[in-house]
């Protein structure tokens, strides 16, 4: 019986590994032999294995390409990233710890907007007139905002869950001992939500650095160009040298795999929060 | 001092939890995210420009609903989501089957399976755009190695939002995965070896263990892959902007293809029928797929 079955996952892992492989390793293994040809072989486009190496070259000349372009972009994504997900931590452990711990009238308002913010697909045009309002469009401190914006509410959801696995009886003794609600929430609460914190963290860089469709409408312009944007618009002029092209994609790639050679089971618990309760 | 002197269960209302705290995010969401979706109600009913904005009733809606390349695109964004979101509550499910199972190199599937997720939609658009070349594309070359002449993925009017779709799956399955799994693992041991015990094979096990109880991992995948499905924009403009003619194109497009001719209020619009459909969709499913688990 044993045996039988022992046999039989054998087989089905047989399948499962060579299928997985060709079906999710094939495209990655594709991107990183173009990344490391030359010119005329990677405009080939085939699966085969790099005639000379010259990955050196292809990253010089990708970096190099339109004065510099990619370290600039480098540096505009790691600014909008980390600005964006320290204010995003910062406000929405605020409100996820009033939220879980304070019964008010505002508490259904609020959890209200926070599904709201998860479903509700945000209006393009009228976000850039509000921000043209505040002089906010096409400046980095703006696309920060809307990504903090647009970002909170999954944020607060992952704080909130936790918040109320923090014992209340820490709160009390902190304000017997004479300690106001702000020292309390930044001396006691906070370091105690940092689990999760390096979750929405985690979660919330893989997403913003991944973001797209924000800068291309909030922060167009070669000067404030994000790793996506650069990307996309080196297809254009790019043209037929698909050895750079790959490699601009493999280094847009290394920052998630780094992630999620560290974190991998971070990133799980933030994904799957909702999995269980529904 | 006053404080100790007031016995210790009347405090302020509230306690120490401050209703300011809620005011800096409430700030930032009000301004730029609730205020902008307000707005958009007014401004879809005008003619607007970069420099002003005139009233006009409804006849950016008629022109949404009466144009072939707009309604193209709105039909479009429903096949989209509900292709996409079938296909991973399928594949995902079956893939969490597998991956629970007792079978050799776990670990290595599930980090195979879920590194997708977290690379750039961008940069999986223009690698598959790459590989689905219809005469010098990877997947093309190793159909014919087997005999088979294969199609022009993104080149065939009647294909490219499928096979934009298929990447979707590609790229997204594994989150629907990681989430079964999570909902299988969290079913209580004592089912399954009462099914057992009541003589259920491994498709009995399936059908009245795992599929019922996997239910609010099911929900979850459901919701997830619509509300992102119908939103999708940056896969569809990274693959095929839309094309052939446009063919290929979902609303989240259309509005920025609008927005890019200068047609501010038409694409409002289609920003206001995006929220329509989103909400008229995903509140009642929440709530109907929710209320059935109270039930049961």
């Amino acid at each position: 019986m044993t045996g039988r079955r022992n046999k039989n996952n054998h087989w089905l892992s047989t399948v499962a590994i060579v299928v997985s492989t060709v079906v999710f390793v094939v495209p990655f293994a594709f991107i990183a032999l173009t990344a490391v040809k030359d010119q005329s072989q990677a405009a080939e486009l085939d699966f085969s294995w790099p005639r000379n190496f010259q990955f050196v070259e292809n990253l010089v000349a990708v970096v190099e390409a339109r004065d510099y372009m990619l370290i600039i972009a480098f540096i505009n994504s790691t600014v909008l990233t980390v600005c964006s997900v320290a204010l995003m931590v910062l406000l929405s452990a605020m409100i996820a710890y009033v939220l879980a711990r304070r019964r008010s009238r505002w508490n259904g308002l609020v959890n209200f907007l926070v599904l709201s913010g998860l479903i509700i697909p945000p209006a393009v045009v009228p976000t850039i007139w509000v921000l043209q309002g505040l002089g906010l469009f096409r400046t980095m401190p703006g696309l920060i905002l809307v990504e903090v914006a647009f970002g909170m509410s999954f944020s607060i959801m992952l704080f909130r869950a936790f918040v109320s696995t923090v014992p209340r009886e820490l709160d009390e003794a902190a304000t017997l001992d004479g300690a106001g609600p702000v020292r309390l929430f930044f001396r006691v609460i906070l370091p105690l939500l940092r689990p999760v914190a390096i979750t929405v963290v985690v979660v919330q860089s893989v997403t913003v650095f991944n973001d797209f469709t924000n800068p291309l409408y909030f922060l167009p312009g070669d000067d404030n160009a994000t790793v996506q944007l650069t990307l996309y618009n080196f297809q254009s002029q790019l043209g037929t040298r698909y050895n750079l092209l790959f490699t601009n994609i493999l280094l847009i790639t290394i920052p998630p795999l780094l992630m999620f050679l560290f974190f991998n089971r971070r990133i799980v618990a933030g994904m799957t929060a909702g999995a269980i309760k529904g | 001092m006053t404080t100790q002197a007031i016995p210790r269960r009347r405090r302020r209302p509230g306690g120490p939890y401050p209703l300011w705290f809620y005011l800096p995010g409430a700030v930032v969401y009000g301004v730029l995210f609730l205020a902008p979706t307000f707005a958009s109600f007014y401004f879809s009913l005008t003619r607007w420009s970069i420099f002003d904005h005139s009233f006009i009733g409804f006849d950016n809606f008629v022109q949404f609903f009466q144009e072939p390349a707009l309604v193209k695109g709105f039909t479009n964004t429903f096949v989209y989501a509900v292709v996409t979101s079938v296909s991973k509550v399928v594949l995902g499910f079956g893939l969490a089957v597998l991956l629970t199972s007792r079978i050799v190199a776990r670990g290595y599937l599930r980090s195979v399976v879920f590194f997708p997720v977290l690379v750039s939609t961008i940069g999986v658009g223009l690698t598959f755009t790459v590989l689905m070349n219809p005469d010098t594309g990877l997947i093309n070359r190793s159909l014919a190695l087997l005999g088979v002449e294969g199609p022009g993925w993104l080149t065939d009017p009647s294909l490219a939002l499928l096979s934009v779709a298929m990447v979707d799956v590609w790229k997204g399955v594994g989150l629907a995965t990681l989430i079964y799994i999570a909902g299988i693992v969290s079913i209580p041991q004592e089912y399954f070896e009462a099914a057992r015990v009541d003589g259920a094979g491994s498709m009995g096990v399936l059908r009245h263990v795992m599929i019922p109880l996997a239910r609010p991992a099911t929900v979850t995948v459901i919701i997830l892959s619509l509300i992102g499905g119908l939103r999708s924009f940056d896969l569809v403009w990274a693959m095929t902007r839309g094309g052939p003619g446009f063919t290929s194109d979902v609303t989240a497009s259309v509005i920025y293809k609008q927005y890019q001719a200068g047609f501010y209020g038409l694409s409002t619009a289609g920003n206001v029928v995006l929220f329509v459909v989103v909400t008229a969709i995903v509140v009642p499913l929440f709530w109907f797929l929710n209320r059935k688990e109270v039930e049961r």
